[in-house]
């Protein structure tokens, strides 16, 4: 093994703090794909349900008991079919979405054994199956002649785009980044997606032809959406919620101090994982999923101590039992009923100051206590916000919409984490893309 | 632990689990093994006449049937009788049978239907010290081309005509090995009787194609692109099995006769039903090729255990009790009306009793947008297609409806007395109650 130069132990922010090889060991993919036998094992257990409980909790609707009895007969193809044609990110989706949430918490055994039918590793095998045979399995209808904008290329602009396309429109994708993906490429934690999954996706979904992808163009920056509206019969705005909420607590502008989404964009398109950085004593503030995802991944970079400060009880916390668990696992050391007020440091950060609060029912206070941490390096994990509204109507902080993805403004549709309604989760976001597009379909068709 | 010790025939053996005439009893080395392994008793792999041997595919000899987990639900095999010199196997049971005087050692025969052929091998297996010979009158495939096996066994006159030779030229106990690739088993199992057989076993392999290649469209097992229909068995063949067997147990031709059941049997539970159906022993063959030697211990500890919970001290004592409760549907009392009745308790909604009433039977569960599924008692026929399919054990019951009360259904009284299709009012050929 090769010896790197820092460890877990050195001060301060470093680079490089465990071997090579730990590293490699640390990011492989967190759920191993099923070798053939283990998936026929697996799909034997389901007990194809009439009106399946896990189809409900399926945003996208997939067909799950179809698609696990077509693996079970050796089709894993046909099952792939079955999950893309309610999901055409179903290879994504099985690797991020929170299964134990969501169709795996419906399953009838586990209610009855406490065990579910491993339904997001059964997807990615069919889902991978197909993908590694095939290149794409869809044709497109004859073209229309119709445009449709998509602004965002994450999975609600990718779904709207490829069930636009199969519908023989022409759509032409922008997004701010310098590539595709959205949150799928730049937000999910490096073990869900390891070899470059994200792109390959894309680039696969991107088989079905019609689609225009045009980076670096950003809303409310180089895009406007009254140029838009004006080029395009059609657009669908899935801009995602690109920016960060603020601690507002003292010495926040400390070296040292940042965002999570940030950090985790950054690890996944490192080439090279020993040469990122990371604190001996990381704090992340936060209970969601960013959270997780930075605390975990600190802890698998070499950082010493990793803790997750959330302000609330572990009940409130959006990151699900599992992620939790994960963490855990991991190292990490959860933390609850702890809000920041400062960051102490001689210009960098060096401890984090925590107090506790409680909630008799008015509301969250403090409660006046204090503690403190070691913390060379703190994450802010508390929530993203909508960056542009473009003029539309908002409900609550994002922008409005009512049926299947319709704004205020007409011609312009919404989905994805800008869009009100639903949780922030891929598969919702692919489920309100794909909805917006038949309605665009129909609106266009009429 | 209740002694299992059987006598079948007069043969003692410490329990009643025999393997069958078949791979795992080719060859001394095996059956030592059995032996030691715990098994009562073997029914050596089937002899053939003096001569040069029999010669086997030289390709798969075996097909399956799969369950969940690659579970082996069913065997077929297209291998001979065996394959090695009548001399070698006459020495190898005459010191294995010196070596278990306690365990039963059955030879199985199958020669040609002329009386010199059963003249000649008879009096050498009796020098084995053997203590009995099965007729192989039941093997499908191969044999039976040539006159043998399964084609003797479906022609009742020659079962009682060699049956008939051999308890001329044998002294010790005659099974008949019967074949299930006929229409009546009764037929055979009579003839044997008549021929004077001391016991009928039963069933050989069922002819079969276990799965098609659909890439080389030959069945399986394939030997060179074609395929051949092998003799079927395993679990999945146990309910053949068993109604053949429970058929030859109740016929007033052949009731008493007794009966060494095979078929299927994988389990202490498999056994003894099979000896509740009239069976004084099993044979296992599928079992043990699939798991091996040691499942017979389980097998053992079974039973005994099953044996002292019920109270019974002899395998005797189980012997064809479930007999007399077989019967003909005509005799089925109609007035016995059920309910099926789901336990909200134990039930994990998945609906499959909705979805196999509703689509397949007799739209008699109802299901709430809760998922709460309800038996609707005015459209339940008590067919039991709910409880066959639910994935919970005991979850779905049928209940026996008291009589005097009313059945939704048909709105009549549930009545007390037992009444049959022979006096049913619908019955065109009804005679009068007694």
């Amino acid at each position: 093994m090769s010896s790197p130069q820092n460890s877990p132990m050195t001060p301060g922010i470093a680079a490089g703090r465990l071997p090579q090889e730990t590293l490699a060991d640390n990011f492989a993919d967190l759920h191993a794909p099923f070798a053939p036998h283990e998936a026929a094992v697996a799909a034997d257990r389901c007990y194809f349900c009439h009106d399946a409980p896990c189809v409900t909790a399926c945003p996208t609707d997939i067909d799950i008991p179809l698609f696990i009895r077509q693996i079970s007969t050796g089709t894993p193809e046909a099952a792939a079919k079955t999950i893309f044609d309610s999901n055409i990110l179903g290879g994504m989706c099985a690797r991020v979405c929170p299964t134990e949430d969501l169709c795996e918490q419906a399953c009838v055994r586990e209610i009855a054994e406490g065990k579910p039918v491993e339904i997001g590793r059964l997807q990615r095998h069919a889902t991978d199956t197909l993908m590694a045979k095939q290149s794409h399995p869809y044709q497109r209808a004859p073209e229309t002649g119709k445009k449709v904008a998509v602004v965002g290329a994450g999975p609600a602009g990718l779904a709207c785009a490829h069930r636009l396309a199969m519908h023989g429109h022409d759509v032409t994708i922008y997004d701010a980044a310098d590539k595709p993906g959205g949150l799928n490429e730049f937000g999910i934690a490096a073990y869900k997606s390891t070899d470059n999954f994200a792109a390959t996706e894309v680039d696969w979904l991107l088989g079905i032809g019609g689609i225009t992808i045009k980076t670096g163009m950003r809303l409310g920056d180089n895009l406007s959406l009254d140029d838009l509206t004006g080029c395009f019969p059609a657009v669908f705005l899935s801009v995602g919620l690109g920016g960060v909420n603020a601690l507002h607590s003292e010495g926040e502008d400390k070296s040292g101090v940042r965002d999570a989404v940030e950090f985790i964009a950054e690890l996944r398109q490192a080439s090279d994982l020993a040469t990122l950085p990371v604190g001996r004593d990381v704090v992340v503030i936060g209970g969601g999923m960013t959270a997780v995802d930075a605390a975990v991944q600190s802890k698998l970079l070499g950082a010493q101590n990793v803790t997750i400060a959330y302000r609330r009880g572990r009940d409130a916390m959006s990151a699900s039992t599992f992620e939790q668990d994960l963490a855990a696992s991991k190292g990490v050391r959860l933390m609850f009923n702890l809000q920041p007020t400062a960051i102490y440091g001689d210009g960098a950060a060096g401890e984090i100051e925590l107090e506790y609060t409680s909630d008799d029912g008015s509301g969250l206070k403090g409660t006046g206590e204090t503690i403190r941490l070691p913390a060379d390096q703190v994450f802010k994990a508390i929530g993203q916000t909508l960056e542009t509204t473009g003029g539309l109507d908002l409900e609550g902080r994002k922008i409005a919409v009512t049926g299947a993805g319709r704004t205020s403004r007409k011609g312009v549709w919404a989905g994805g984490d800008c869009a009100s309604g639903g949780d922030d989760l891929t598969v919702t976001a692919v489920a309100e893309g794909r909805d917006a597009a038949m309605d665009i379909h129909a609106t266009l068709s009429a | 632990m209740a002694d299992l010790t059987t006598e079948f025939l007069g043969i003692k053996s410490p329990n009643p689990f025999w393997l069958a005439s078949a791979p795992p009893t080719d060859k001394e080395y095996n059956v030592r093994r059995a032996f030691e392994a715990g098994w009562g008793g073997v029914v050596w792999k089937t002899l053939g006449a003096e001569g040069p041997p029999v010669v086997n595919v030289n390709g798969p000899r075996y097909g399956a049937i799969y369950g969940a987990d690659r579970r082996l639900l069913g065997l077929n095999n297209i291998e001979l009788i065996t394959d090695r010199p009548l001399e070698v196997n006459l020495e190898e049971i005459t010191r294995v049978k010196a070596d278990y005087p306690d365990r039963a050692i059955i030879v199985s025969i199958m020669v040609p239907c002329e009386e010199q052929a059963w003249k000649d091998i008879l009096p050498r297996v009796a020098a084995t010290g053997a203590d009995g010979i099965e007729l192989n009158f039941g093997c499908p495939h191969g044999m039976s081309e040539r006159g043998m096996g399964a084609a003797v066994g479906q022609v009742p006159e020659y079962i009682e005509m060699v049956t008939r030779w051999c308890k001329q030229y044998y002294d010790k106990p005659v099974i008949v090995k019967l074949t299930p690739n006929i229409t009546d088993v009764r037929k055979p199992a009579a003839a044997a009787m008549r021929g004077g057989a001391d016991a009928v076993s039963l069933i050989n392999t069922i002819n079969s194609i276990t799965s098609v290649n659909l890439d080389t469209m030959s069945p399986e097992p394939s030997i060179d692109g074609k395929g051949s229909h092998g003799g079927y068995c395993g679990p999945a063949v146990k309910p053949i099995a068993m109604s053949m067997v429970s058929e030859i147990a109740r016929s007033p031709d052949t009731h008493g006769l007794p009966i060494s059941g095979i078929g299927g049997i994988t389990t202490w539970r498999d056994a003894a039903e099979f000896i509740s159906l009239g069976c004084g022993n099993v044979q296992v063959c599928t079992a043990a090729m699939t798991y091996g030697f040691k499942v017979v211990q389980e097998m053992i500890s079974g039973l005994s255990q099953w044996m002292d919970e019920k109270g019974y001290t002899s395998v005797e004592e189980v012997v064809g009790r479930a007999v007399p409760n077989v019967t003909d549907w005509q005799y089925l009392n109609l007035n016995y009306v059920a309910k099926a009745k789901i336990s909200q308790d134990d039930c994990i909604k998945c609906g499959r009793c909705y979805a196999a009433c509703e689509d397949t039977s007799h739209q008699a569960i109802a299901m709430s947008d809760d998922r709460t599924f309800t038996v609707i008692d005015e459209e339940c026929v008590a067919c039991n297609l709910c409880v066959d399919v639910c994935p919970v054990e005991n979850c779905i019951t049928m209940e026996p409806m008291a009589p005097g009360t009313i059945d939704p259904r048909t709105g009549k009284t549930v009545e007390k007395e037992y009444a049959n299709w022979t006096t049913h009012p619908n019955n065109p050929g009804a005679v009068a109650a007694e």
